[in-house]
């Protein structure tokens, strides 16, 4: 059975994976960066004080982070239609991997950002910056390396996620895993899928972590 | 000289911080002048409300009540741009520095200029300038984890000088600086003081910082000012109690000769190789015994103080301060000088 067409699949499965894992991550970082930033800025005595705005926000994400995926995934399937046409595939299981990376993405951010010295902010606004001035000029740059970190757990996260979606034929190295391993017993083909899974995992990791090194100028 | 219109005025400032705990009073009423050209020191303890204060003259904290007037504008009344735009003429250097540091020294410096708007090759070309004006003209590249805090210190002035401001405010700026490194800091400040015109405020803890560079002072003690004057008279004659635990500050001398007449002579620059205590005593033919001296040699001239005990005979005691009077020093009796 390790023939030709089982190769194609897994390098198939593969790809599916990435797309998903990738577009998800960059898809969910569209949405959770500037939450991210909106969930500090909106704080007490930060740039844009709105303790309505950060009450709202902070629900919002609890709500969603609440949620296990799998559960997730069924639920907002009408959603999943409405947007991509099907539930099942590649392409679908992006819908629901964004909506549960976003939130996650966005206290990722807010953790990074907060980890700023206070000081160099007041610096900024001792010189006359504006709030937007100091987001794009300070908060973000300055966080750089730990951006990044957050970034590769995040992308690792959803890769996870990415493999549950395969209970609902979400396609990719986890509708594999689980269409041969647990649906037919074979556990072979569910040991290379979880084998190539921790691969991609450590390579999502490494170069993740490699970009924070690099940009990280205070060592 | 004409004074004119103060660059800055605090108008009855005070400001409370209210929290769980009840209402604290940060500053109660203050009110200071600041002169184009002065070298402003706000001297106080820590938690007597400096910090404060100086973070309520650029409004980065809003004073309670009261009005800050910086340079016939009164900052309250401005809106928020408006601010900022005042903002870029008045800098501020800090005790950490708190520079940008995923950036290099040049790209600090340019930042106030990037938010000022200014072309990016007109900043480089000030920056660079203004590296070389702080002594930092082969560190262009480096960034501030590279560097000492002395050097940090130099990028934070440079940064602070970018957008020409007509004052610079200083948080302790020298507090997290080794001793040698202060003295060229505090000599970088007086040369950008005597070059530009720059009007600096500093605030500290430290008496030295004050005596060594500033022209002006205001000791501040729970939230209020206790003492305003020029540093001399502050100096000489300390008429608070705060005043004088700062001037003494290793209180003072041994308890077994209090109630004897002494008196405290003010070496305040004016005698520089002239030793004037050794040809009093030998014009005078008295002993003398010294109970206190604090002396410090300040480009090329003596600084300090020294408190002495008098002969018990009236005349002698008398021939004693006529004679440092003489030699232009400034004597003055003191009976009991608990700090």
């Amino acid at each position: 059975m390790w023939d030709s067409t089982m190769f194609e699949m897994l390098g198939k499965g593969i790809g599916e994976t990435l797309y998903m894992t990738l577009f998800s991550t960059l898809l969910a970082y569209v949405i959770g960066l500037p939450l991210g930033i909106a969930l500090v800025v909106t704080e007490k005595e930060s740039l844009l004080p709105n303790k309505w705005v950060n009450s709202i926000l902070n629900i919002i994400v609890n709500i969603t982070r609440s949620v296990p995926f799998l559960i997730l995934l069924v639920f907002i399937q009408p959603l999943t239609r409405a947007i991509v046409g099907t539930a099942i595939g590649s392409t679908a299981t992006i819908v629901p991997l964004v909506v549960a990376a976003a939130p996650f993405i966005g206290r990722m951010v807010e953790s990074s950002i907060k980890e700023l010295d206070k000081g160099v902010i007041e610096a900024a606004l001792s010189m006359g910056a504006s709030p937007l001035q100091i987001i794009w000029k300070v908060m973000l740059p300055e966080t750089k390396p730990s951006l990044w970190v957050g970034a590769a757990i995040s992308s690792t996260t959803i890769l996870g996620y990415s493999a549950m979606a395969g209970f609902t034929s979400g396609g990719g190295l986890g509708d594999i895993a689980i269409r041969y391993g647990y649906n037919r017993y074979q556990t072979d083909v569910m040991f290379v899928t979880v084998v190539l899974l921790v691969v991609i995992v450590q390579v999502l990791q490494g170069i993740g972590m490699k970009i924070a090194s690099k940009q990280d100028k205070r060592k | 000289m004409e004074k004119g219109q103060p660059i800055i005025a605090l108008q009855n400032i005070s400001k409370t911080y209210t929290s769980e705990r009840g209402e604290f009073n940060a500053l109660n009423n203050v009110s200071l002048e600041i002169y184009k050209g002065e070298i402003y020191g706000v001297i106080g303890m820590s938690g007597a409300g400096k910090s404060t204060l100086v973070r309520c003259i650029n409004y980065l904290e809003k004073p309670t009540s009261g009005k800050i007037i910086f340079d016939g504008k009164d900052l309250g009344a401005l809106s928020a741009k408006e601010l900022r735009n005042t903002r870029q003429s008045m800098s501020m250097i800090f005790q950490q520095f708190n520079l940008l540091m995923q950036r290099t020294a040049e790209q600090n410096v340019c930042f106030p200029l990037e938010i000022a708007g200014v072309k990016k090759i007109e900043a480089k070309q000030r920056a660079k300038e203004l590296l070389e004006l702080v002594g930092l003209g082969d560190k262009l590249d480096a960034y501030p984890s590279q560097l000492s805090g002395g050097q940090k210190q130099r990028i934070a002035i440079a940064r602070a000088l970018a957008t020409n401001p007509k004052v610079l405010l200083c948080d302790e700026a020298t507090s997290a600086l080794d001793p040698s490194t202060t003295q060229s800091i505090l000599a970088l400040l007086k040369e950008i003081n005597e070059k530009l015109g720059i009007t600096i405020v500093i605030i500290t803890h430290e008496m030295k910082v004050v005596e060594q560079v500033c022209s002006h002072v205001a000791i501040i003690a729970d939230s209020k000012i206790a003492e305003v004057g020029t540093v001399k008279e502050v100096f000489t004659h300390p008429q608070s109690k705060v005043g004088q635990q700062l001037v003494y500050p290793n209180g003072m001398p041994d308890e077994s000769f209090m109630g004897k007449r002494c008196c405290r002579i003010v070496f305040d620059g004016s005698s520089a190789y002239d030793p004037a205590l050794s040809s009093m005593i030998l014009e005078c033919q008295v002993p003398v015994n010294i109970m206190y001296a604090d002396m410090k040699r300040v480009e090329d001239m003596a600084m300090g103080q020294m408190v002495i005990q008098l002969p018990e005979d009236d005349t002698l005691a008398e021939k004693v301060i006529q004679n440092l009077r003489a030699k232009n020093l400034i004597v003055e009796e003191v009976y009991d000088y608990v700090g």
